[in-house]
């Protein structure tokens, strides 16, 4: 099945000789949620813009629910919903008419129930009389986010949702995000928060100055790159490593109270069971075993950093 | 055609008019109001008639020529400006609208709301002088021509302007002058020989002649110069526009 955006090795050069985009080819499937980390400056605001039309490929194609942006644009940008990272309204604007602006903007005629369907659907449904500029920022982001569905998009950039929102609200707009998805609507969000991409994500793509390290089901992703640890509390300090240990690698705490083994979850043998047998074996005394998996963000951290390197 | 994104954009920017419908409507009435008093009524008294005109009514044409002129360029071009100035041009660039679709929603509320605001001096001039339209048709049709076409250039500015300093220039340093030297208050013909001919070169003098010409019968230019110099100016509008939303000047990167 095409997927309902793809892009093939789109570059982006700006004017001043910048190269945002460095070749980016991705498929993205109708309906998953697809979380697009990477550092500021990687490239991630181009990308969207590019595909939403307010920035110009210097090459590459693009196709959004397999009409291309350029050529077919008017019926490629119907589908398509944008929330930018800029929380950026008209502020003598009313909630509720900012609404019905976006929707005819995209061409459908006015539909006050489905308007009132959003608004409630993002707890904005008391403030509809408002001005913009009387919302609190939480509030404002989401009147960002009604403006983007009030035209029932089936493609949804989420540039940023969470910057500098409270957590409560994070995990609210988690919600809608898993709710959206099960209308159909395909989601792309991108983020700096791994914890995000972890939450809600389906697919996580990396990008890095321009490139997509990688794009991968989540859990595969962790799995894959994924790194447990043992550590090993000892009941008698040890002043070094005993020799009879050294293949397992084991990193030895500064007080000497503890040893840490590292492996990957993808191997068919951790070697866990032969370790402790040998710690066993070799004279020392367990006090207690802790595991711990590597989140997202180590991956993302390493990742970044081999790439740079 | 997407006629709801043209309508949304129309509604959106008569929307700002009508919010501020106090400054929008009564300060042109009040203005006008104290030209009369001041070239009409106190100035005017001493003034012999020009050209079988009074002097009070001769200056309508002209007062609402320079009101439509400064109000079409301000509206299309903060109009234009606001959005770029907050970021919100984001759902315009990203929408499915054509350029032509968004000139012609910013555009033609900017006209619009100018032609209301001429519409609405002319009705307040009828309180403070007698007044009668010689050509109706052809009134109307140079107060909508000399709006869009303003309304354009005032896009163009709009787009163009990088901050609100640079948005107020143009219009201070460049048509402000150009309308007060394009005959609104006088007939070309009272100056002398060389002033009269550097004035030919004057393309809002074409505009206010031609308007009053449908006001009175008479005219400082031939009507179909009016026409020909009108035509020219918007198609040249157009041209800027187009080239701009081709380039995406200053708009798209």
């Amino acid at each position: 099945m095409p997927g309902i955006v793809e892009i093939d090795d789109l570059h982006k050069t700006y004017d001043g000789g910048l190269e945002a985009l460095k070749g980016i080819t991705l498929d993205i499937e109708e309906g998953e949620i697809l979380a697009l980390l990477g550092p500021n400056g990687a490239g991630k605001t181009t990308l969207i813009s590019t595909i939403c039309g307010i920035t110009r490929p210097t090459s590459g194609r693009i196709s959004v629910g397999g009409y291309d942006v350029q050529s077919e644009w008017r019926a490629a940008r119907k589908l398509i919903g944008l929330v930018p990272q800029e929380i950026n309204l008209e502020p003598f604007e009313f909630v509720q008419s900012t609404l019905r602006y976006s929707r005819g903007l995209f061409g459908k005629p006015r539909n006050d129930a489905l308007v009132d369907d959003v608004l409630k659907d993002l707890a904005l449904y008391d403030r509809r009389g408002s001005r913009t500029s009387e919302l609190s920022g939480g509030m404002r982001r989401r009147v960002l986010i009604a403006k983007a569905l009030a035209h029932e998009p089936r493609v949804l950039f989420l540039d940023e949702p969470t910057a500098g929102v409270d957590v409560e609200l994070r995990r609210d707009m988690w919600m809608l995000a898993e709710r959206l998805r099960q209308d159909g609507v395909t989601i792309i969000l991108t983020t700096h928060y791994i914890e995000e991409a972890e939450a809600i994500a389906d697919r996580v793509g990396v990008i890095n100055s321009g490139e997509l390290l990688l794009v991968e089901d989540k859990s595969a992703l962790m799995q894959r790159l994924g790194r447990k640890e043992v550590r090993i509390k000892l009941a008698q300090p040890v002043e070094t490593v005993p020799d009879s240990l050294a293949e397992y690698d084991l990193v030895r705490s500064k007080d000497g109270r503890s040893l840490t083994y590292v492996y990957k979850t993808t191997g068919e043998r951790t070697g866990i069971t032969r370790l402790l047998t040998a710690v066993q074996a070799a004279g020392l005394t367990l006090a207690d075993i802790q595991t711990r998996q590597s989140s997202l963000e180590e991956i993302f951290v390493r990742l970044v950093r081999e790439d740079a390197a | 055609m997407n006629w709801y994104g043209i309508a949304a954009i129309w509604r959106f920017e008569m929307g700002r008019f009508f919010r501020s419908i106090f400054q929008s409507i009564v300060s042109p009435v009040v203005s006008t109001a104290l030209y009369f008093v001041v070239f009409g009524a106190a100035i005017g008294s001493r003034m012999p008639e020009i050209e079988g005109v009074s002097y009070g009514a001769f200056i309508v044409p002209g007062l609402i020529m320079l009101t439509v002129l400064q109000q079409s360029i301000q509206n299309a071009g903060f109009g234009i400006f606001f959005p770029k100035f907050m970021g919100t041009i984001y759902e315009v660039l990203s929408a499915p609208v054509s350029s032509l679709e968004i000139v012609i929603g910013y555009v033609g509320a900017a006209a619009t709301k100018s032609m209301l605001i001429g519409l609405i001096i002319l009705v307040t001039s009828l309180f403070f002088v007698d007044l009668g339209i010689a050509y109706p048709a052809f009134m109307l049709a140079f107060l909508v021509l000399t709006a869009v076409s303003f309304s354009l250039l005032g896009f163009i500015l709009g787009i163009w302007a990088r901050n609100f300093e640079q948005l107020n220039l143009v219009p201070l340093l460049v048509v402000t002058p150009l309308v007060f030297l394009g005959g609104s208050f006088y007939s070309v013909s009272m100056l002398p020989p060389f002033w009269q001919n550097v004035s030919l070169l004057n393309p809002v003098l074409y505009l206010v002649s031609g308007f009053r010409w449908s006001f009175f019968g008479t005219a400082d230019v031939p009507v179909v110069a009016s026409l020909v110099a009108i035509f020219v100016f918007a198609g040249l509008c157009l041209g800027i526009v187009w080239w701009m939303f081709r380039t995406g000047y200053r708009l798209k990167s």
